[in-house]
């Protein structure tokens, strides 16, 4: 008599926002690295199908252009793929050489998908050999803050992702919440009221732009 | 371990980072000196420990013996 035995389907959980990301002890490109030492940083982990594909060099050569500006903000960049070192290296060297670009971010080579699976990177719906484009925003406390989700087949907007940390930023260092399209300059949004007396109060309070009690926006 | 190369030697990075390290230095003291992030600071620093080139004390770092001379060697 024969029995089937089913393997039990491995589903990788999705890291939560507002909870610590997952730690990891990687290997990168710039050595061995683990998540804590970011730890005081703003850290943006992102992840991308493959090596030496279009779509990522060109997401590459945008996350390069933009790393200055994140640096400003305190925050540092570090890419993921299920690629090997070797893969990293030669790829890294191919876009200093073709596009004349030089990626000084560190890439994680998650051979073993550990990083991967942790925070859920690869979505079998689409691949079940290469991570997604996802894009894990942590503050300098090491909580997961924001996470985008990108398919195979579009590239991702950095201009999105730099706004996004001033909008994190904002956010911790004023206790605003920031409207839709909000770019840093624009007003920001004030916490809705709690009570009936704190909304009468909201609608009287002077150097707020209120459209109503449960919307008020000011400036900074 | 890519600072510290399997005969001891030390890469560009390792050894810049080595001679940063004053007794009772931090990460971000050797950050400030070498001008390097501070994420990669920490990576190269546990290496310099792995090899005994660098002690650490709560979270300060001193060169050992061994990493003084290896400073020494290859300056």
């Amino acid at each position: 008599m024969t029995t089937t035995i089913e393997e039990p389907e491995v589903r990788a959980t999705l890291p939560r926002l507002n909870e610590p990301a997952p730690a990891f002890d990687a290997v990168t490109t710039h050595g061995a690295l683990k998540l804590a030492d970011f730890e005081g940083s703003w850290l943006i982990l992102f992840s991308h199908p493959a090596d030496f594909t279009p779509v990522c060099t060109t997401e590459f050569i945008a996350f390069a252009e933009i790393y200055p500006e994140l640096q400003k903000r305190g925050t540092e960049l570090l890419g993921l793929s299920i690629d090997g070192l070797s893969a990293h290296i030669a790829w890294v060297r191919n876009i200093e050489e073709k596009a004349g670009v030089k990626i000084q971010f560190p890439i994680i080579a998650d051979l073993d998908r550990k990083v991967a699976a942790a925070y859920g990177m690869v979505q079998p719906g689409e691949s079940t050999t290469e991570a997604s484009r996802c894009v894990f925003v942590i503050d300098p406390k090491g909580i997961l803050r924001a996470m985008i989700y990108y398919p195979l087949s579009t590239g991702r907007n950095m201009d999105e992702i730099v706004r996004l940390i001033d909008a994190l930023q904002t956010a911790d260092e004023h206790n605003v919440a920031t409207p839709a399209n909000w770019h840093p300059g624009d007003k920001v949004l004030i916490g809705a009221p709690r009570t009936t007396e704190q909304a009468e109060e909201r609608v009287g309070e002077k150097g707020l732009e209120c459209i109503d009690w449960y919307l008020c926006k000011k400036s900074l | 371990m890519p600072c510290v190369k399997p005969d001891g030697s030390l890469s560009t990075s390792g050894r810049l980072m080595l001679e940063a390290v004053r007794p009772g230095s931090t990460a971000e003291d050797v950050a400030n000196v070498t001008g390097m992030p501070l994420y990669r600071v920490r990576s190269i620093l546990r290496e310099l420990l792995d090899a005994d080139y660098v002690s650490e004390e709560g979270e300060r770092f001193t060169q050992t013996e061994q990493g003084a001379a290896k400073v020494k060697s290859s300056s």
